[in-house]
């Protein structure tokens, strides 16, 4: 029996280009191990079986008929924030259950054309508010390192699908950590790219100034193929940008002689507010190996690092308030039975469509945009995040990268925070900052901390995500914590 | 209609909403078409589903400079779309993109003429871009309603003016300015029965002298000129009559009842929206150059203002024909027409801005639907001017042309109407006139000047209006020395 589950996607594309297997022997592969491994995990919403199957034969078509591109047969899942047409698309909510969008998200178009076998639609927490996994209508997604924790979120189910590799790669969404959070719990590579480089088209919105989608993968190499397909301007998205796309796999080997790492001394002084010592440990082993392959360490400031969690949780919210309102049980979605009149078919629909992460996020943003209170939260916060672009902008002037750890623990215990917003919003406490500037960040694995894995923070200046991959990659060619697999996935 | 207000002043300010002429939707591609099947003309993006975002259709900021130049305002260097967020089904997102501190038409003018003939500058205070909403359909569906988005998501400009109207009238002449001007430029069809040219109007009044305004009222959705009249004038009114009875104006938004003519309480403004404006995140700010507003002012056409003055140096016409007939873009091109065909711009202009015009008004019908085209009364005019007929029977000639009798050659032929210019036959009913009339033909002999009239008027009785009047004139004289 071929593994193929212990092969990245740069890898299993190779594989596929040269004949050597073919998609549909990979996607059944891989659809096997969903239905074998997922029920352990939670962490598909939709599996799309038939679908998938169809498209395998049409890319082993095309890859014989040649010229084929490089993701061309490789089978990848997306997280169920993405329209796709045709197939439910939930946002982990009850509101969506029933809602099958008719038109595919930009993204999931151009992965389409980039020949990737879609398996499914991955669980996240409801509307992608929550770094738990634990607010989906679906039920929580088990962490594939130790089923009793939590897998991180929004894109809990992508993390895990990948970290369980039950899916080779997949997409998610990053609007205040999201993508990275539940990378570094899975033990997994992820990349939130610059605010614009990848379309929101079809993305359904959380908070429109800070979501961006980005890869989630084995390794740097193999984020660099997904974003290749991924990013790009798209005139269906005003605020994506027009700027050419260079190869992010091209200079995956450039050396790091000479490249500067910024230590923001606000990221490390953080251990009265639950930095765990060995993930700070791990972080700095990281960095001395980084040192080894030729970068140096410089000390930096980001004096307003600590506004960014205040911030965000107005900003977020009030954006997300507006965003959700054409969810009313009026066009499409969940409606509640037998409405007496407008105002009960609105509040019962919406009432019982959202979960109560959604409804705490949306009154809070109702609240901070309402006449007389705009200027204090709304006004001021964005005048804050002026100030933390700023501290970013400066620090690239003296560094090429920043790094941090991607969150102060390991995963934690379903239930544990559950309970506790604050605290549960505080685990997005290192990867904020990156939404409210719109630099591009990933985080790569760099060890385990009692059997979790811990994830390391690599921030980079505006579009410089061919520059982050390179520094990632570079990494990952002298250690091995990205291709370590949980025992229960072997 | 003007009423009489005392020594109360009125102060008036209106908020008007054109439908942009643009061929697709302000944030999508979908057709702006009037009046199709319901939820046809509708894009993944006007129905709002999951993931959707707005792409900002050029052509309506292009539309919006446009007004922006033609009524010399500031067009911001830099605007930015707003969400203006409520609940309602025909508005699909739960709010609607607008503008709101940072309009792209900022303040700027346009003169009315008031009823003394001075001209009045009125402030336009600013114009912003924004989605028209859907259409609730309450009747056809028993207990329910139903929701037709073809209409959501129309680019619409609010142009709200200073509040610097003192009567209805006032307000009148200023809608009525800028729904000339709105189609003069090209940037909306003014059709107010299909919703494209709609107002709303903010009335309060204050005792003559005072400063400080008095608490207005809103009135909604008054959809013809002369209902914007009749509702503020009754609304001014009400005011009056609560406020001397000891009441007080409350702030409040108010509905027009035509039918029963009153305005009535739609919501106070306890009860009001709080919208919750704040920047839409998936839009950028409209950016437009110096070099584009030039670019914009140098296509803009002949102005009505500007043309007007053009009719009474070019063609010599009265500031106030011209005025009639520069109100209105298809009325210009259909006087130029008949210039152009008959060569007589002061006959051209009696007759378009006078006989045509009182039937138009009398129908109440635009001039584009006119039974008798531009062309049809060339032809009618032509005969006035090689004196076929004379202008009374034109008159009559026209009303009959307006009922579809056909043409003005064929009406004249078939009723006989062609004007008699044999001198002989004139020269037997002068002779009868002057037979019947001895005494009176001595005094017209003697000096008295007047009784010319009386032997015209019956000449031309007796020849039933078709005798020449110049030939008439002509063989009386010559009786007169014989």
């Amino acid at each position: 029996m071929s593994m193929y589950h212990t092969k990245s996607i740069t890898e299993l594309s190779a594989m596929l280009q040269a004949g050597e297997v073919s998609s549909v022997e990979l996607t059944s592969y891989f659809l096997d191990r969903i239905k074998s491994c997922d029920e352990k995990l939670n962490s598909f919403i939709t599996v799309c079986e038939e679908q998938a199957m169809k498209a395998a034969e049409a890319a082993d078509e095309r890859l014989r008929a040649g010229d084929a591109p490089a993701l061309t047969g490789v089978p990848i899942a997306h997280k169920d924030i993405f329209c796709t047409d045709g197939v439910k698309t939930s946002c982990a909510s009850k509101m969506l259950d029933n809602f099958i969008s008719p038109y595919d998200a930009t993204v999931v178009r151009k992965m389409h054309e980039a020949g990737v076998v879609m398996l499914g639609k991955t669980n996240m927490d409801e509307f992608a508010m929550g770094s738990s996994n634990e607010t989906s209508y679906y039920g929580a997604v088990k962490n594939p390192w130790d089923l009793n924790r939590v897998p991180g979120g929004s894109s809990g189910g992508s993390a895990a699908a990948v970290g369980a590799r039950i899916a080779p790669a997949a997409t998610g969404t990053d609007t205040g950590g999201s993508i990275r959070q539940p990378a570094a719990l899975c033990g997994i590579t992820g990349l939130k790219p610059t605010y614009g480089r990848v379309s929101r088209f079809g993305m359904i919105a959380f908070a429109s100034s800070l979501d961006q989608a980005g890869p989630m993968g084995q390794s740097a190499s193999d984020c660099a193929l997904l974003l290749n397909a991924m990013a790009g301007f798209d005139e269906k998205d005003s605020t994506s940008i027009e700027k050419d796309v260079p190869d992010y796999s091209a200079d995956l080997d450039k050396p790091l002689d000479g490249l500067r790492i910024g230590l923001p001394k606000e990221y490390f002084e953080h251990k009265d507010g639950g930095m765990d010592a060995e993930v700070e440990a791990l972080t700095k082993a990281a960095l001395e190996q980084y040192v080894a392959l030729g970068a140096e360490l410089v000390d930096i400031e980001l004096p307003n690092s600590n506004l960014s969690v205040p911030v965000y949780y107005v900003v977020a919210p009030a954006e997300c308030s507006a965003n959700l309102s054409r969810f009313d049980g009026v066009r499409y979605g969940h409606r509640c039975e037998d409405p007496k009149d407008l105002n009960d078919l609105y509040t019962r629909s919406r009432g019982e469509g959202f979960g109560s992460e959604v409804q705490r996020r949306i009154m809070v943003g109702t609240y901070a945009l309402s006449s007389g209170y705009y200027d204090a939260y709304y006004l001021k916060a964005q005048q804050l995040r002026h100030l933390i672009s700023d501290d970013f902008k400066k620090a690239y002037e003296k560094v090429d990268v920043i790094m941090a750890p991607t969150t102060p623990e390991t995963a934690f215990n379903i239930g544990d925070k559950s309970d506790d917003p604050i605290s549960m919003y505080l685990s997005d406490i290192f990867t904020i900052a990156v939404n409210l500037a719109g630099i591009p960040a990933m985080s790569v694995p760099v060890g385990f901390a009692n059997g979790m894995p811990v994830g390391m923070q690599i921030m980079g200046n505006y579009f410089e995500e061919a520059r982050l991959l390179n520094v990632a990659h570079k990494y990952q060619q002298v250690t091995d914590w990205h291709r370590q697999l949980p025992e229960e996935f072997k | 209609m003007s009423i009489d207000t005392g020594n109360w002043e009125v102060v008036i300010g209106l908020e008007i909403h054109a439908q942009l002429a643009t061929r697709s939707k302000i944030f999508s591609g979908a057709s702006t078409a009037y009046g199709a099947e319901p939820n046809t003309q509708t894009s993944v993006v006007d129905i709002a589903l999951p993931g959707v975002l707005p792409v900002l259709n050029k052509e309506a900021v292009h539309m919006a400079v446009k007004f922006g130049m033609a009524i010399d305002a500031e067009v911001a260097d830099r605007s930015v779309f707003a969400r203006k967020n409520y609940f309602y089904p025909d508005l699909p997102k739960g709010y609607q993109i607008s503008q709101f501190d940072l309009p792209i038409v900022g303040m700027g003018h346009i003169n009315i003429e008031l009823e003394n003939g001075d001209s009045k500058r009125i402030g336009v205070t600013r114009a912003h871009l924004e989605e028209d909403a859907g259409k609730s359909l309450h009747e056809d569906f028993a207990g329910m309603t139903g929701i037709d988005l073809n209409r959501a998501g129309t680019p619409l400009l609010e142009i709200v003016s200073e509040p610097d109207m003192r009567s209805a009238r006032e307000a009148v002449a200023y809608m009525k300015k800028i729904h000339t001007l709105v189609q003069y430029i090209g940037i909306c069809d003014g059709n107010m029965q299909e919703g494209s040219f709609r107002c709303d109007a903010n009335v309060s009044i204050r005792p003559k002298g005072q400063q400080e305004f008095g608490t207005r009222t809103e009135l909604k959705n008054i959809n013809s000129f002369r209902f914007v009249e009749r509702a503020i004038n009754v609304e001014i009114e009400r005011q009056i009559d609560l406020i001397e009875d000891g009441g007080d104006v409350v702030q409040e938004t108010r509905l027009y009842d035509s039918v029963k003519n009153e305005t009535r309480s739609m919501r106070s403004k306890e009860e009001a929206n709080d919208y919750r404006y704040f920047p839409d995140p998936d839009l950028l700010p409209v950016v437009v150059t110096e070099e584009y507003r030039q670019q914009v002012k140098a296509e803009l056409p002949e102005l009505p203002e500007q043309k007007q003055q053009r009719y009474v140096d070019e063609f010599g016409l009265s500031a106030y024909d011209a005025g009639v007939i520069t109100s209105s873009l298809a009325m210009s091109a259909y006087f130029e027409t008949v210039v152009d065909k008959t060569g007589d711009a002061k006959l051209s202009a009696n007759w378009v801005s006078g006989g045509l015009s009182a039937l138009l008004n009398r129908e109440e019908i635009e001039i584009a639907d006119s039974p008798v085209d531009a062309e049809a009364l060339s032809d009618l005019l032509m005969r006035i001017k090689d004196n076929t007929i004379s202008g009374k029977i034109a008159k009559d000639v026209l009303e009959a042309m307006w009922n579809g009798e056909g043409s003005a050659d064929d009406i004249i032929e078939k009723k006989g109407l062609k004007q008699i210019t044999d001198t002989g036959a004139i020269e037997a009913f002068v002779d009868e006139v002057i037979a019947n009339n001895p005494s009176q033909f001595e005094e017209l002999k003697g000096g008295k000047d007047k009784m010319m009239g009386f032997f015209v008027g019956q000449v031309m009785k007796m020849s039933k209006g078709k005798a020449n009047p110049a030939q008439v004139n002509e063989l009386i004289r010559e009786k007169m020395k014989s």
